[in-house]
């Protein structure tokens, strides 16, 4: 399936080992020994692992297709133009969207701002740094459930606060105005925790002269912080914008507990889409299509991204 | 020492016993069945089976009804699927035996006049292009359960609601009474279809349903299925439906009537069993606070008011099951267990002589209602196949939480008909 492939997809696994080996060998000849012994194992694994089953939905994605028996009924592109026909479709693209400048706008400044109270070294420091890493550790299906819980609108912890209030507590989950919102938050919680704990390490290997330098020099906590330790940070901040641009495009198991993509579609990642159309519905070649356009789309990111921002690392 | 010396025995006896229980064949039973009282009956009717077939063992899984959905296509596929797996018949049924991954056991059940024992239109969801590929086990109607306190708090007398209209008003009066009026489980969408698709059943009755499965006056965008669409917004429009419908998964929406929160549900008949076991207090609402009427008549509608609409719920044998299975399914569904099912009040029996079980005065009505019936239109969602049903139980969805109107709704499922699968 897609969000599997698009981990891997970022320039072949094949394409990066020779160069670095070939640096020591002698020409050209000892990079062609290098290629005969380490290319065929990643060739095999890449063709077997993602070439293929993209080949796969490819070839599925052509045909009208319940997933029982072998494909026959030939349509081409249809397939294609269903989905793009789908309003449903849009509306997960543009949930997709949301996810992603969520994440930009709020998780990473959110986890870099405490990343920087938490690099220090103080009492609690480390407990602090644990707890707000925790929501990460807990699986994405668990955190769904605890969070259905939590929004459901006569027993959740929602619904007592709103009744604290005297106010008739919503049922967050359940209206296509917040559905999405309820989703939003969750996504935060739980991964904001990671970007800290990346950030952190990258805090804790900064070469503190530069910040001492800068101190001695005069420059205020404010100025060192704009001038010197963010900049230095950029290459885990892209890393990180990366990860959540992905992650966010790969999003399903957050949603299926929480609303399986309703009501009305409101709450729909293109993940989510598919399993429900492709999946639920047995539509298999229309699903496949959907698994194809999201493959496309992770992987003009991934290159692109890797190109214009990443070209250093 | 001694007591060392019993428990080398009683190693040697469980390695013995563990060698007997390990059969020769073994039957795998794939179920949905939520209530644990019916459960226990099939596990007996199991162990008995097993009893009076030395070799044979009977082993039960259990999924929940939309993971089973879901995961029927991938577990059908499997080397190692189940040989007796649950089904709605329909289109979905149909897919599979196109697929070939069912086994035509049609010699099994004609034979020793078996078949004849069984109600043939029942028999008949299973059977396609002249081949049995499975047998029914019970028929359900889908009408309104209702709480009689909540009604009488609410002053609605349950016994006169006959029309649409008359059900509009009833929701009227128990909401300015402040009484819940309808519960439902907006989340698994399918409740909701009840009444699109039984609004459909009255406005155009059996001919306007083979009429658009022909593709014939609009098919379903035609002026039925629109009017069916344009009364459930009529409905929909009075807000009847509990806070977050669009949240509740089934179980819940029956589990929250059954705790007595709200006057109504639309109601597979079985609900009036699940919903004791799924209320909070596993004991639910008791015949005496129970009551039904059947789905109200539209005035001018071409259905006639006796139309049902409802479920013939079976087992599948899967191919390549061992013949044991088919012979424990016929074992499963004979009159005896029937019967006893029956008594429990968890079905209304297929096998003639299984509802001299019922006992409960409810079940006998359903009994006689479908009886009485001479269309009885299957849920639309398994009729129609996966892609066209999720289509129609998506919609339906849709119209409920106001985001398209019945025209689009109708438009929407012609247009999953023509695409089709």
């Amino acid at each position: 399936m897609a969000r599997r492939i698009a981990i891997t997809s970022p320039v072949g696994v094949a394409g990066e080992a020779a160069p670095q080996v070939a640096v020591r060998g002698p020409g050209w000849d000892g990079r062609f020994t290098v290629l005969i012994l380490f290319l065929p194992p990643a060739l095999l694994l890449f063709t077997l692992f993602v070439v293929l089953p993209i080949g796969e939905a490819a070839w599925y994605s052509a045909f009208n297709w319940n997933g029982f028996g072998r494909p026959t009924n030939w349509i081409g592109f249809d397939n294609y133009r269903f989905v793009l026909e789908t309003r449903a479709f849009w509306l997960a693209l543009r949930n997709n969207g949301l996810i992603i400048a969520v994440s930009l706008a709020v998780q990473l400044p959110l986890a870099l701002t405490l990343a920087l109270m938490l690099a220090e070294r103080f009492r609690g420091a480390v407990a602090l740094r644990m707890l707000f890493f925790m929501p990460y550790i807990l699986a994405e299906i668990a955190t769904g459930l605890i969070f259905s819980f939590v929004y459901d609108g006569d027993y959740g912890l929602v619904a007592s606060i709103w009744r604290a209030f005297g106010a008739e507590p919503p049922h967050l989950l359940a209206s296509t105005d917040t559905a999405m919102l309820a989703v939003l938050i969750v996504v935060v919680w739980k991964y904001f925790g990671f970007h800290m704990m990346l950030f952190i390490a990258a805090l804790q290997s900064l070469d503190k002269s530069l910040v001492e330098a800068a101190r001695i020099d005069g420059a205020t906590r404010t100025q060192t912080l704009r001038h010197v330790v963010i900049p230095l940070l950029y290459p885990t901040i892209r890393l990180s914008v990366f990860f959540a641009i992905i992650g966010s495009l790969q999003l399903f198991d957050l949603v299926m507990p929480l609303t399986r993509g309703g009501p009305a579609d409101s709450s729909n990642t293109m993940v989510s889409f598919l399993y429900n159309n492709g999946i639920s519905r047995m539509r298999v070649g229309y699903g496949s299509a959907i698994g194809v356009i999201l493959f496309a789309i992770c992987v003009t990111f991934a290159f692109t991204y890797k190109r214009w921002f990443m070209r250093d690392e | 020492m001694r007591s060392l010396g019993k428990l080398g025995l009683a190693a040697v006896a469980c390695l013995l016993w563990a060698s007997s229980a390990s059969a020769d064949t073994t039957v795998k039973w794939l179920h949905i069945e939520v209530n644990p009282a019916q459960v226990k009956i099939w596990e007996e009717v199991a162990r008995s089976y097993e009893a009076s077939h030395p070799g044979v063992k009977v082993e039960m899984q259990f999924l929940e009804n939309e993971a089973y959905k879901a995961k029927l296509p991938t577990i059908l596929q499997s080397k190692d699927r189940p040989h007796i797996i649950y089904s709605w018949a329909g289109g979905v049924l149909k897919a599979q035996v196109e697929a070939g991954v069912l086994e035509d056991i049609t010699d099994s059940v004609k034979s020793g006049g078996y078949s004849d024992t069984i109600a043939p239109a029942a028999l008949a969801a299973f059977t396609s292009n002249g081949k049995v590929f499975g047998l029914p086990t019970a028929l359900s109607q889908v009408g309104f359960l209702y709480n009689k306190d909540l009604m009488a708090k609410g002053n609605v007398d349950a016994s006169k609601i006959k029309t649409w209209d008359d059900l509009l008003g009833a929701v009227k009066t128990l909401k300015a009474a402040g009484v819940t009026p309808i519960v439902v489980g907006g989340a698994d969408k399918w409740p909701l279809h009840f009444y699109w698709t039984h609004l459909a059943v009255r406005v155009g009755g059996k001919p306007a349903f083979d009429a658009a499965l022909k593709g014939e006056n609009g098919g379903f965008a035609g002026e039925t299925f629109q009017k069916s669409g344009e009364l459930f917004k009529q409905l929909v429009d009075l807000q009847p439906f509990q806070n977050g419908f669009l949240g509740f998964k089934n179980p819940q929406a029956v589990g929250y009537f059954g705790d007595g929160k709200a006057a109504m549900i639309l109601a597979i008949s079985s609900f009036y069993h699940t919903q004791r076991a799924l209320a909070a207090d596993k004991v639910g609402l008791g015949d005496d606070k129970l009551g039904w009427f059947d789905f109200p008549v539209v005035p001018g509608g071409k259905g006639e008011p006796s139309d049902t609409l409802g479920g013939i719920t079976g087992w599948l044998i899967t191919k390549g099951a061992p013949k044991e299975a088919t012979d424990f399914l016929k074992f499963f569904i004979s009159k005896d267990v029937q019967a006893r099912l029956a008594a429990g009040n968890f079905i209304v029996p297929v096998v003639k002589g299984g509802e001299a079980g019922l006992n409960s005065a409810f079940m006998k009505q359903i009994a006689a209602n479908l009886a009485k019936s001479n269309y009885h239109q299957n849920f639309y969602d398994q009729s129609l196949g996966p892609s066209v049903g999720r289509v129609v139980n998506d919609v339906t969805a849709e119209i409920a939480g106001g985001s398209m109107s019945p025209q689009d709704a109708a438009k929407a499922i012609q247009a999953a008909y023509k695409q089709g699968n």
